[in-house]
């Protein structure tokens, strides 16, 4: 008798099993998740927190927001960031002020934990949210944040 | 003797080793066992451990106290978020500091979506450790939304750092609430679903029930902790005999059976799946208003002395201990991870099982190998 139970249970609760499985066939067109990535490149959007990578904003004037206080560079926890600084002296009062020559940033060694970002007094560097980071060599993945020639904006203080 | 007996007392077997892993499908990342089997049958297992080991302790002695939050993102990849809020708790013991409500409760909600997306993905995984590959697509398509959640509050989709000692990184997005309570609702449809597709069929039946069975006692002298052990009776959710975080403002029950075996266990995480939603739906609609931190100093120094803290993770009881002498980086900081005592019981409870039984049974422990191995 429990040979044939078991007939009719097997064939009862495959059939519960293939009806969710079958609703879901006959309104395949309802509720589609997939998206079609390569090809939606220009209208996909990513979220504004989305950490891509660190990238360092500058104005029309080839000015950035960097003082060069490394700040961001000790609270990296795996040495990411790395400034090569100066002291120049400011024209106007005659004091030697510090200012940034490279900061150099390894998207290599990075595991976006955002503290850098946080650490920023001036928000000098924010995220980006392009997440297409693949490159053939990786001396690429090496990236110099301020642009040649850039220099600090004028009234940011740390 | 009959001619059946004459065969079988001349037919002779020999157990022989086998590696399943370190790059075995099943065994979910680079878990290596050593298989002791005859023929079919498991005679002993031996986990081999340490493919994916990478110093997380010690690197935690190199770290000031806001960096050790996201190595801890990579032990137990899918519940980084409690993970990490460990870690903030025990820095927050230390300097006996007391976090705003709204902290507790948003870190509580999160806690609570992450378990859902890892017992989803678990869930998924599962099905296809048995044969059913249809899970895991219905899976993927509700953790997505969670994953959605937290890309668009914290930043990133697993290893997400959203803690910090003293609070958290930044406000949730004003988005967070609206697509917690949509998820909700569409999540409430969904679990129907799953038993509907897998719980009640009995090909998936046949190969749980009864299979791997784990006794109380067992599961009390191996340690172990979460669905493992709440499957064989054993009450040990730390969210309710040690409360912390906003948890001690909510109510749910504790998801006990007392059958011990792989259904059982699977049992337990669904049914969890309906606690965690509860939870969230108690806070959700109520997050306090208030800061999102206490400011802390930018250089954290832990007085002298040793201080624990243990979070219910989606696998178990994480346990961070620290051990300070006063300075910058603690002098020794030990997790106790769910996943390694968890993994413990498995030569206990699949010998004299076959192959096949084994794989289930593993995908009902639930190991994520970065957290046995750290």
């Amino acid at each position: 008798m429990s040979y044939f139970s078991d007939i009719y249970n097997g064939i009862k609760t495959l059939l519960t099993g293939m009806r969710v499985t079958g609703g879901y066939f006959l309104n395949a067109r309802k509720g589609t998740l997939t998206q079609q990535y390569p090809d939606n490149r220009e209208t996909l959007k990513m979220f504004d927190r989305f950490r891509g990578e660190v990238v360092m904003p500058h104005d029309e004037n080839n000015e950035h927001q960097c003082t060069g206080c490394q700040k961001c560079e000790i609270a990296c926890p795996n040495g990411s960031i790395e400034i090569i600084w100066d002291r120049a002296i400011v024209e106007e009062t005659g004091k030697k002020k510090k200012k940034i020559d490279q900061h150099i940033y390894h998207l290599s060694m990075c595991t976006m934990c955002g503290l850098c970002i946080e650490a920023c007094p001036t928000d000098a560097i924010v995220w980006a949210q392009n997440f297409e980071n693949s490159v053939y060599d990786r001396t690429q993945l090496t990236k110099v944040l301020n642009q040649p020639g850039s220099k600090v904006k004028d009234g940011i203080e740390d | 003797m009959s001619k059946d007996q004459i065969i079988k007392s001349n037919f002779k077997t020999e157990e022989y080793f086998i590696n399943m892993g370190p790059q075995h499908p099943a065994t979910h990342g680079v878990l290596r066992l050593i298989l002791t089997i005859d023929g079919e049958i498991i005679r002993n297992i031996e986990p081999d451990l340490g493919y994916i080991h990478r110093s997380i302790e010690k690197m935690c002695e190199r770290d000031s106290y806001q960096q050790i939050v996201h190595l801890t993102d990579r032990m137990d990849y899918l519940s980084s978020h409690i993970n990490n809020e460990a870690v903030c708790l025990v820095v927050e013991k230390g300097l006996e500091i007391e976090v705003p409500e709204r902290v507790k409760v948003i870190r509580t909600i999160i806690a609570e979506l992450t378990r859902i997306a890892s017992h989803c993905l678990w869930w998924g995984v599962m099905g296809m450790d048995v044969g059913a590959l249809t899970t895991y697509f219905y899976a993927f398509r509700d953790r997505e939304m969670i994953n959605d959640i937290f890309e668009e509050t914290c930043g990133a989709r697993l290893t997400m750092n959203y803690n910090i000692p003293g609070g958290l990184m930044f406000d949730i997005h004003p988005n967070f609430v609206k697509r917690v309570k949509d998820f909700i609702t569409h999540f409430k449809t969904k679990i129907p679903e799953y038993d509907r597709l897998l719980t009640g069929n009995v090909i998936f039946q046949k190969r749980t029930k009864g299979i791997g069975i784990l006794t109380k006692e067992d599961a009390i002298s191996f340690g172990a902790s979460g669905p493992v052990a709440r499957a064989s009776g054993v009450s040990c959710d730390i969210r309710k005999i040690h409360s912390y975080s906003a948890y001690d403002q909510v109510n749910f029950n504790e998801v006990l059976f007392t059958e011990g075996d792989s259904l059982s266990r699977y049992k337990v995480r669904i049914q969890e799946l309906w606690e965690s939603l509860s939870i969230i739906e108690q806070l959700i609609d109520n997050i306090p208003e208030g800061d999102i931190k206490v400011q802390t100093k930018a250089v954290i120094k832990l007085p002298k002395g040793e201080f624990y803290q243990r979070v219910e993770t989606a696998r178990g009881e994480l346990g961070v201990y620290v051990n300070s002498t006063g300075t910058k980086n603690p002098y020794r900081l030990k997790f106790r991870s769910p996943g390694f005592s968890n993994l413990s019981v498995l030569n206990k409870i699949a010998k004299g099982y076959k192959i096949g039984d084994l794989v289930a049974i593993m995908s009902t422990i639930d190991i994520v190998v970065p957290d046995i191995d750290r």
